[in-house]
């Protein structure tokens, strides 16, 4: 029972996993972009979640009302400035850029609140769960992040494919020339692929606020940017669908790993991000060509 | 001839590829209606000029014009929604979206004119079936029609088309190009680059040649001789300037 207990509990920390990993596998699909900031900004997002109810005084559920939207603009920011400037200069730039970046955000947070532990207390929720029998615990809000998580990735996947943002999102993606000769502005459109990116992410931060406590570096020391790195890849590159696939996969071996020693959970992962690597580098789900 | 200014008005451009001068003082006018055919060898700097004027090269120097007003401020999608379309070298298709949705991308930013989705599906009849297959899954040709197609639907004044027949079956080609009349018609002018001579003097109303980078002749195609057009595109002889 102990084991099937691992399997849910994995299959819902996936769920966090793709929603951290889905705004990583966007910039990298469509822009080319390698955001190693990516966990630090889930870790702003957190804090700036805890400033804004500070201020307001919100319930901490709805935070994410203000914080997402205030993270997409900051996102079409940082792609149409930033970024963008980075990308000119070349691939290898890009990479310096955002890992730079990730040592002001760190350094900053920590400069401007101390490198104390926060939360982002939501009251009874956190302690409210669902019982499957006298084993299976299943908390509530697990499940309704793992909920917010799938709605995310299969809107978005819906988005993409089915609207006509999404369309020339994804024709600049396969060729931003031709893009531009059909009268599509590629770096709007780049800026607005980060904007949905930095939105993911926003939200992802203030669920894992929600979920654990964080610390200014936590972007960093709780390998949140490898857990995503590694849901992209064994889900494969470019494929929402397979994000989704592959964190709920590395959340549940993870959990497996638990399970034989309270040390071995993230090597389990990591030996799975390894055997995909092995033995299906192009990931699970063999989606079609994007990039 | 009225005072207005022509179509589009190419003055002693300049580009470079790092050190190599790809294009040296070439200048060309395209008035409206015209079939205007760009030939010359490999190398000879047909597909720069495109490029140049499609705005994704910027030139050294000189200056290009539509409608008489300079283009050198815009950028090239903004030269795309100005009527200047191209069909790159290569179709340049997005190969993960379908047939369809090529051509919705193509039509994304049109201007308002006669072409629409529906009849680019009316002018190649064997694209409706297959508009939800993936564009890289067509063959050459039908992917040149696409291409084609994805261009009209923006309802270009201008349409750039880069080597049509690279790559197809002669066939192919004469079949493709036997669209031109009917993209006449509607009010598209074409500006076209070609390898394939005997091709560019069949469809054209006027012929360019160019060699390294300059013009060695251009004329009507019916006052041009074979000999003239053989020593202009492989530079025989040192006559540049044929009679206009």
């Amino acid at each position: 029972m102990t084991w099937v207990n691992a399997i849910i509990q994995g299959i819902l920390l996936g769920g966090l996993y793709a929603l951290f990993a889905c705004g990583l596998s966007l910039m990298f699909g469509v822009m080319k972009v390698i955001n190693l900031a990516h966990g630090d900004l889930a870790i702003l997002a957190g804090y700036l979640a805890v400033g804004v109810i500070a201020v307001t005084h919100i319930p901490t559920v709805w935070s994410f009302l203000i914080v997402v939207p205030l993270f997409a603009a900051l996102g079409y920011l940082a792609q149409r400035t930033l970024i963008q400037a980075s990308l000119n200069r070349g691939v290898l730039t890009t990479l310096l850029v955002t890992f730079g970046l990730s040592v002001v955000i760190e350094n900053a947070l920590q400069q401007f609140t101390s490198a104390n532990s926060r939360t982002l207390g939501i009251g009874s929720l956190i302690s409210k769960s669902l019982h499957l029998g006298s084993q299976i615990t299943i908390a509530y809000l697990d499940l309704v992040i793992f909920g917010v998580a799938v709605v995310v990735l299969l809107g978005l996947q819906y988005f993409l494919s089915s609207s006509r943002q999404g369309r020339l999102i994804r024709a600049v993606a396969d060729d931003r020339e031709a893009a531009q000769l059909a009268g599509a502005d590629y770096r709007h459109v780049f800026g607005i692929a980060a904007a949905i990116a930095f939105a993911t992410v926003a939200l992802a931060g203030i669920a894992y606020g929600m979920y654990t406590s964080f610390t200014p570096t936590s972007g960093t020391t709780a390998l949140l940017l490898l857990f995503a790195f590694e849901a992209v890849v064994i889900g494969g590159l470019g494929s929402l669908w397979g994000t989704l696939v592959g964190g709920i996969l590395l959340g549940v071996v993870q959990q497996l790993g638990a399970q034989i020693g309270s040390n071995d959970q993230i090597l389990a992962g990591q030996l799975l991000f390894l055997l995909i690597l092995l033995i299906r580098p192009q990931g699970i789900t063999t989606s079609r060509r994007t990039a | 001839m009225t005072a207005s200014p022509p179509l589009l008005e190419v003055r002693e451009l300049t580009v470079h590829h790092g050190q190599l001068r790809a294009l040296d003082q070439v200048s060309l006018t395209v008035g409206a209606g015209e079939v205007y055919a760009m030939i010359g060898a490999n190398g000879a700097g047909k597909t720069t000029l495109l490029r140049a004027i499609s705005g994704l090269k910027a030139p050294t120097s000189g200056s290009i014009l539509l409608d008489g007003a300079d283009l050198r401020a815009l950028r090239a999608e903004k030269r795309a929604t100005a009527g200047i379309v191209m069909v790159p070298e290569g179709r340049r298709l997005f190969p993960s979206l379908t047939v369809e949705e090529n051509l919705q991308v193509g039509a994304a930013y049109a201007r308002p004119g006669p072409w629409n989705i529906d009849r680019v599906y009316e002018l190649f009849g064997w694209m409706p079936q297959r508009r939800k297959q993936l564009a890289a899954q067509l063959s050459g040709g039908e992917q040149q029609s696409v291409a084609i197609g994805r261009a009209l639907v923006a309802n270009p004044r201008l349409l750039l088309l880069d080597e049509l027949s690279l790559g197809l079956a002669p066939v192919i080609v004469t079949r493709i190009y036997d669209t031109l009349p009917g993209l006449l018609a509607s009010g598209v002018t074409v500006l076209l680059v070609e390898q394939d001579v005997s091709q560019a003097r069949r469809v054209a109303s006027r012929v360019h040649c160019l060699l390294e980078g300059r013009t060695t002749l251009q004329g009507e195609p019916g006052q041009l001789t074979a000999a003239g057009i053989e020593s202009a595109y492989f530079g025989l002889d040192a006559a540049p300037g044929a009679p206009a």
